[in-house]
């Protein structure tokens, strides 16, 4: 089987508080510390989990990103993807949801899947819009919010997280499958994972190799625009309180001023 | 002239699910509102819409829809928007509505808004305001041509009541494709959790990385419950492993409006804010004073979630009984 997991390089969430420029209205990327999103960490594990139980297939990691995105793809290819294919254009910059799933279905027309895996949605942006877009763009049905997947001959089984519990969902391949956060252990790279990855195949393009239109990506493509950045209705500032021994006192003294307990 | 906005209004039990309701009634403020409902429920539903703001509603009432997932819903949606031309379509952020979204943004070209909390016209030009983390907030506007999509947040809207307003009916009748019947559900498991819901507790208390390890999380979990509460989790311990998505407060996972919330060990990350920033009051523990938490916090602990728990869950029970 053909396995693609979509990945994305991020600001990394743990260090990194997001800043929106004011100039370009982007999200602040450089001079920050990169990581591949944690969240396709999860995702590509499960990947290579059911690509070692079914047994005669592929793992790959696709991803459109500026050049630094390359570090983000070694890191796939680490945990154990096969191979990596990387989109990099000056054109890209500033891509929406659309554009950015236009992108990662050409390359993934090209490809022939059985199944393409993405995150539920990246840690940074959170729209949470570009798998099932990508699915609609490839015309494949789409199985989101995976806990569970199983494939039993030609079809795919996911536990799909519901607010109230889960569902069972089945659908043909090749499907689009989305998994939700904290479902799989991430697989943490091993040093002879990390030396091996070097050697696995890596695929650079632009856009001009998936005959995409620079027009119809990219900050031109957009659909949407932010047309300004302002302050965010301040809560009254609050009192802040540096711990003693006496703050579960100064808690429980707010708890009651307030009438909560 | 009125723009006209069409909702997409869920079934949730055989009624129409609350959040939808909230997104009707403010599509009712900005315009003319139009819902749509789809499914086996359909025509039972349609008609107590009008009370919740809208003026028509378009019908199909068929069980494809709550068979099949998404396809079925985007194919019957895609035509209607063919049809007509609305200056918005608007869904609540539910697991079912943002598949659906997706797929009509890239079928009709629309251009898609996510996380909204307020939406305003400005002449023919919508502004779409959505927070970003504690400080900042974004006015997004659609494309000038054609119809956008803008997805809610979750009760960023209350229901509105539009007492006496009756719904014009119109009963689609859509060729059905059977290549769209292709995500079956098999089964729904509802998993049922102890204490009050998330959703619906007046107290929640919640963990995030500062907690340390998995095993700290009941010193949460006893907070909580001396408290009558819930117990809730930042998306980065789900994402560790140390408990199930259901826990999840955030922008995914659940939006919480509690009297109170207690967040302990947690930073403040863009996507846990968007979850419960609208709390009344919001009470913050952590380690680092730099921590974006503290900027929405009525009291801002600077300390060590794990040391103050277990003499806070103390302290709670000692007031209580005398």
């Amino acid at each position: 089987m053909k396995i693609y997991v979509c990945v994305k390089q991020i600001p990394d969430p743990n260090t990194v508080v997001s800043k929106l420029d004011p100039n370009t209205k982007r999200l602040v990327r450089s001079g920050v510390s990169l990581v591949l999103d944690p969240g396709d960490e999860s995702t590509i594990s499960a990947a290579i989990k059911l690509r070692d139980t079914v047994g005669n297939s592929e793992v790959t990691a696709v991803s459109m990103g500026p050049a630094s995105a390359q570090e983000a793809m070694r890191r796939a290819l680490a945990m154990g993807v096969d191979r990596a294919i990387l989109v990099t254009d000056p054109a890209l910059a500033g891509s929406d949801a659309l554009g950015t799933a236009r992108v990662l279905a050409a390359i993934l027309q090209k490809e022939s899947p059985d199944l393409v895996f993405c995150s539920t949605e990246s840690t940074d942006g959170y729209t949470g819009m570009v798998p099932g877009s990508i699915a609609e763009f490839l015309n494949l049905p789409q199985l989101t919010f995976a806990r569970e997947i199983n494939v039993e001959g030609a079809k795919a089984i996911i536990k799909r997280v519901t607010l109230t519990g889960y569902q069972t969902v089945e659908c043909p391949l090749p499907v689009v499958v989305t998994i939700a956060s904290g479902s799989f252990e991430a697989i943490y790279p091993t040093m002879k994972g990390i030396m091996g990855a070097k050697k696995k195949p890596f695929t650079q393009l632009t856009l001009a190799d998936l005959a995409i239109d620079p027009s119809q990506v990219g900050e031109t493509g957009a659909r949407e625009r932010v047309a300004t950045i302002g302050k965010a209705e301040a809560r009254a500032a609050g009192q802040i309180i540096k711990d003693d021994g006496n703050s579960a006192q100064a808690i429980a003294d707010f708890l009651q001023r307030y009438q909560l307990i | 002239m009125s723009k006209t906005i069409w909702v997409l209004v869920e079934i949730e039990n055989g009624k129409a699910a609350r959040s939808s309701l909230e997104v009707l009634g403010k599509a009712a403020q900005l315009g003319r509102a139009e819902a749509i409902v789809l499914g086996s429920a359909a025509a039972e539903v349609a008609p107590t819409l009008g009370e919740f703001g809208a003026e028509k509603v378009y019908v199909h009432a068929d069980a494809i829809y709550d068979n099949y997932l998404t396809l079925p819903a985007v194919d019957t949606i895609s035509d209607l928007l063919k049809q007509h031309q609305p200056a918005l379509l608007m869904l609540a952020t539910t697991y079912d509505l943002r598949d659906i979204a997706a797929r009509l943004n890239v079928r009709n070209t629309m251009g898609l808004i996510t996380d909204a909390t307020d939406l305003a016209f400005a002449g023919d030009t919508l502004q779409v305001t959505v927070p970003w983390g504690g400080e900042n907030v974004v006015t997004a506007t659609h494309p000038q041509q054609g119809s956008g999509i803008v997805l809610t947040r979750p009760k960023a809207f209350g229901v509105e009541n539009f007492a006496g307003r009756n719904a014009e009916i119109e009963t689609l009748s859509p060729a059905l494709n059977a290549e769209s019947q292709k995500i079956k559900i098999l089964d729904r498991v509802d998993v049922p959790s102890e204490g009050p819901a998330l959703e619906d507790a007046s107290v929640i208390v919640s963990g995030g990385r500062g907690l340390g390890k998995a095993d700290n999380f009941h010193l949460v979990e006893e907070l909580a419950t001396s408290l009558g509460g819930a117990a809730g989790a930042t998306r980065a311990i789900v994402d560790a492993g140390w408990l199930p998505y259901s826990y999840q407060i955030g922008q995914t996972g659940k939006t919480v409006k509690p009297t109170l919330y207690v967040a302990c060990g947690i930073s403040g990350a863009i996507q846990h804010l968007a979850g419960m920033k609208g709390s009344k009051y919001i009470i913050a523990i952590n380690k680092d004073e730099h921590a974006p938490i503290f900027s929405v916090a009525d009291l801002g602990v600077i300390g060590d979630a794990i040391t103050i728990l277990p003499q806070l869950t103390q302290e709670v029970k000692r007031r209580k009984t005398h």
